[in-house]
């Protein structure tokens, strides 16, 4: 059943199916016939089986593939599990994924490395709702071919017209659904009907087997005819001699002498050798992981991309995308992240979504966030502008993950719908009235001091103080105090996370504004959040954000609680309330840290003064 | 060009996955367990990072009661590969003398192997460990990711490994944790050996068939590879001529019949096999679920 050439080709599919289609069962039945099971594997499959098995002491196929300890107790599949078996003509691995619901992300991860899905149905209940689920996902990921396998034949008494009923709903929906190349297979997967062998019962099917056509299906690897792709994973400098660029074709191929373009920044250079342990190319193409030598010297890094020069992908620093949001944490409008696409890691924030999907009936719902397992098309925004093409295009380069700042967890995986470039739509006006020119006429720079801490810790208090000074002082100000933005700019916010993040996020913008007009900003908000701290930080130039932790113990502050609304919160009026039953981030390192117990807002204010005096700020 | 060939696309695929972790360790260390999936290892690291080294030492987490043979290899490999080896012993199993005769293979395993991994990687403040694992080898490992984030106590929890699409690793870590990496994810057995083969991999003789001194326990043939073996009263060992489908600790690792003495014919017995490879490792019977139990503890 196994040569010894290594030179077979592999195929990577996917199964899915709802909980009791016999998807596990299917997958325990190919390696068990590939003879993929050995002896010592059987003998403690038949002592699980006689264990935790539902076939009352017979050999329970889908033992063999329930991995965890967890798992095999509760008997169902938490997580995607990677299967191998081979034939003489082919290796394959599969990617075994649960049918419940709340697993979209399971499902998501294992398509995204799929050529193939199998997408299994049991044929006495038909195309249910989790086989449209499943075939959205498919199509969503890209995958090219579906098999439609119709399990449980037996059931039916093998019959003919119940398998033409499924085929034709399903053909129904596909079509809606515009997944092409799909192909429909009868099996019983519990007594191998069809199988690895051909089945008497089934005497009026005159396809292939299910494993005769996993063998011999033509999984399309065109990506050599695409125009050249590589981004750059490592510089190798082992000598002042050798200066290489590490990393894997993802399409295309390359010659020494062709021409390439190296984005972002958009240089021209040459190949000069195609290095590998095995001794240099003249030729290498996609899916090898090879060291480029380039004629000219050039300034690459990680997280460049190498590409022809003819058809380059797109440089954007905006874009439209399908988000699959994979965390607990859900997603929040305007809140940074991290965006990884090829090996390049950019920061990112999110519109609300356009819509989400309703996998079950496929529908657009309004949505304001993305929670755990849901789907969604946002808008995005990047720092800076990356190189990236549509997911249809390029699985590799159209694809990314979405990380959190701070856990560095995981959150999203994203296709790009199309990418957009802001100078292509909006235009940036320059007006000959500068900053600069606005800095000089007033006598002094303009800066956003920023303070943040508990309700009750004196932030309104020091602020106003200190705008009093700095007025005596001839400086041009405005302070921006949380309570009196939402009562108009904001007043259609309220206190849930989403909400916090979007009332920071027009904060932060109107700061911006008001330090180009020249004005010493100060801006009182509790602004909760490290994420949406840095990102009011991030809009500003290098220096022109000052964070002023202004500390206060929780205790202290509620001791205190000027306005009253510890207590409310406490009696449960106030949902939200930071400190209470929302949290509070303290500032890692802000620029000035003031203790509210022991000093003084008048020692405050002044602290505050001299440090805008020694940045020259003011003079 | 004709399509990759499975074992090429592998191999590719490897030398994409080391150079990613590379690119974000600070402290990187391959864990060298002496064994033919190390060998393997070590032979596509230096193919990944060729003209220059692998930018990692090797780690072996000894146990003092490896085969001799075993020993050998290292030493020779080590100083053939140029790269700095780091050979750590837990220091309790050494002074208490833990060994699989008085404190059978569990407790041995798990104090030499678990706990001396934990105490090496701690001490050379490693935060990104390459290992040889494949998903193929047994059950639990089926899901383990390629990039497994574990956390400051090195604890591996299954339902919180990140998901990985494409070949899109997030190999960011938070402070305190670490990646254990597995650039041998998707290689089966075979492949391995494949590989070994097409590529004139050094591996240690012991993986070949030849008459050695062998008992017979419960069915299960272990070598008597120096005098601290406790012989029964009146057992005495045989000539056998087996081979070892996996090595480790000699009184713990059971020996196949086998005539297979070259890599060809070892690839011909495997196609034909009937047992897993694992079917020689005492520690992995011991009670169902051990390997996923040992893994949540912090062992490969």
């Amino acid at each position: 059943m196994l040569d010894d050439r290594g030179e077979k080709d592999l195929l990577r599919l996917i199964t899915c199916g709802s909980v009791d289609d016999g998807k596990s069962t299917l997958i325990g039945r190919l390696l068990y016939d590939t003879q993929l099971v050995y002896s010592d594997t059987l003998e403690q499959l038949e002592q699980d089986s006689k264990r935790h098995g539902t076939r009352g002491g017979d050999v329970d196929f889908a033992l063999l593939v329930d991995g965890l300890a967890a798992e095999r107790e509760q008997g169902i599949t938490i997580d995607v599990a990677y299967r191998f078996f081979a034939t003489k003509r082919r290796e394959f691995i599969v990617a075994d994924t649960p049918g419940h619901e709340q697993y979209t992300r399971n499902m998501a991860t294992g398509a995204s490395t799929a050529d193939l899905a199998l997408i299994l149905v049991d044929a006495t209940k038909g195309v249910l709702t989790q086989t449209k689920r499943h075939s959205f996902i498919v199509k969503l990921l890209g995958i090219k071919r579906v098999v439609l396998v119709i399990n449980k034949l037996d059931l039916v008494g093998y019959s003919q017209e119940v398998f033409e009923a499924i085929r034709q709903a399903y053909d129904t929906f596909s079509t809606e659904l515009s997944l092409k190349n799909v192909n429909y297979i009868p099996i019983s997967a519990l007594l191998g009907d069809n199988l690895t062998l051909r089945s008497e019962n089934l005497s009026w099917y005159k396809g292939p087997t299910l494993l005769e056509y996993l063998e011999t299906v033509l999984v399309g690897d065109d990506n050599d005819e695409l125009p050249f792709r590589m981004p750059i994973q490592n510089v190798f400098r082992p000598n002042s001699n050798f200066r290489g660029f590490a990393g894997a074709i993802f399409q295309g191929k390359i010659k020494p002498k062709d021409s390439l373009l190296i984005l972002p920044s958009m240089q021209r250079a040459t190949v000069k050798e195609i290095v590998t342990a095995d001794g240099n190319l003249s030729e290498a193409s996609s899916g090898q992981s090879v060291v480029l030598t380039l004629e000219e010297e050039r300034d690459i890094s990680r997280g460049d991309l190498l590409v022809a020069t003819d058809n380059p992908p797109q440089i954007a620093d905006r874009f439209r995308a399908t988000l699959v949001w994979m965390s607990d944490q859900e997603m929040l409008p305007g809140r940074p992240y991290l965006l990884k696409i090829g090996t390049r890691v950019v920061p990112v924030s999110f519109e609300s979504p356009r819509y989400e999907v309703n996998i079950n009936t496929l529908e657009h719902l309004a949505a304001r966030t993305l929670g755990l397992n849901s789907i969604g098309v946002c808008h995005g925004a990047l720092g800076s502008a990356v190189a990236l093409e549509p997911y249809t295009k390029s699985r590799e380069l159209g694809g990314f993950i979405v990380i959190d700042r701070v856990t560095l967890e995981t959150l999203a995986a994203g296709m790009i719908d199309f990418g957009l470039r802001r100078s292509d739509n909006i235009h940036h006006q320059d007006f000959e009235v500068t900053r600069d020119a606005r800095a000089r006429l007033f006598r002094h720079k303009s800066a956003v001091v920023w303070f943040t801490g508990l309700s009750g810790a004196g932030k309104s208090t020091i602020a106003n103080l200190l705008e009093r000074k700095l007025y005596l002082h001839g400086i041009h100000t405005y302070v921006l105090d949380g309570d009196n933005v939402r009562s108009g700019l904001n007043k259609d916010l309220g206190f849930t996370d989403a909400d916090r993040v979007e009332n920071i996020r027009r904060v932060a913008e109107v700061s911006k504004l008001m330090v180009d007009a020249g004005l010493l900003v100060l801006v009182s908000f509790i602004s909760p959040f490290r994420a949406e701290r840095e990102l009011a930080r991030g809009m500003l130039a290098e220096g022109d954000f000052i964070e002023v932790f202004v500390d206060l113990a929780l205790n202290v502050a509620e001791a205190r609680d000027p306005k009253g609304l510890y207590k409310k919160a406490r009696a449960g009026q106030l949902p939200h309330f930071t400190g209470i039953d929302s949290p509070y981030e303290t500032p890692e390192s802000p620029d000035i840290h003031i203790n509210s117990e022991s000093l003084a807002p008048e020692t405050a204010a002044e602290q505050i003064f001299q440090v805008l005096l020694d940045k020259g700020i003011i003079t | 060009m004709p399509r990759l060939s499975n074992l090429d696309r592998l191999e590719s695929e490897s030398i994409y996955i080391l150079r990613e972790a590379v690119a974000s360790a600070e402290r990187p260390v391959m864990f060298y367990s002496i064994g033919k999936d190390s060998s393997a290892l070590l032979h596509l690291a230096k193919k990944a990072f060729y003209p220059g080294k692998p930018p990692f030492p090797l780690l072996h987490i000894d146990t003092m009661w490896e085969f001799r043979e075993m020993y050998q290899f290292r030493d020779t490999i080590a100083s053939e590969s140029g790269l700095e080896l780091i050979v750590h012993l837990n220091p309790y199993c050494v002074e208490n003398d833990i060994n699989p005769f008085d404190y059978g293979s569990a407790v041995h395993t798990d104090l030499w192997k678990t706990e001396g991994l934990k105490q090496a990687l701690d001490a050379g403040r490693f935060d990104v460990a390459l290992a040889g694992a494949r998903r193929d080898e047994e059950r639990s490992r089926a899901k383990e990711r390629v990039f497994s984030v574990r956390s400051a106590t090195h604890q591996w929890d299954p339902k919180a490994q990140r998901p990985e699409l494409w070949s899109n690793y997030n190999t960011m870590l938070a402070s305190g944790q670490s990646l254990r990496v597995f650039p041998l994810s998707n290689w089966t057995e075979l492949d391995v050996w494949q590989y070994i083969k097409r590529e004139g991999i050094e591996i240690v003789p012991l993986y070949y068939a030849k008459p050695r001194p062998i008992v017979n326990r419960d069915g299960t043939l272990i070598m008597v590879d120096d005098d601290r073996f406790r012989l029964e009263p009146g057992e005495i060992p045989e000539m056998v001529s087996v081979r070892f489908r996996t090595l480790g600790c000699y009184p713990l690792t059971g020996a196949v019949r086998s005539f297979a003495s070259t890599l060809a014919e070892i690839i011909e017995e495997l196609s034909y096999a009937s047992t897993s490879e694992r079917e020689g490792r005492v520690i992995d019977r011991d009670t169902p679920g051990s390997m996923e139990r040992k893994r949540q503890n912090g062992y490969f």
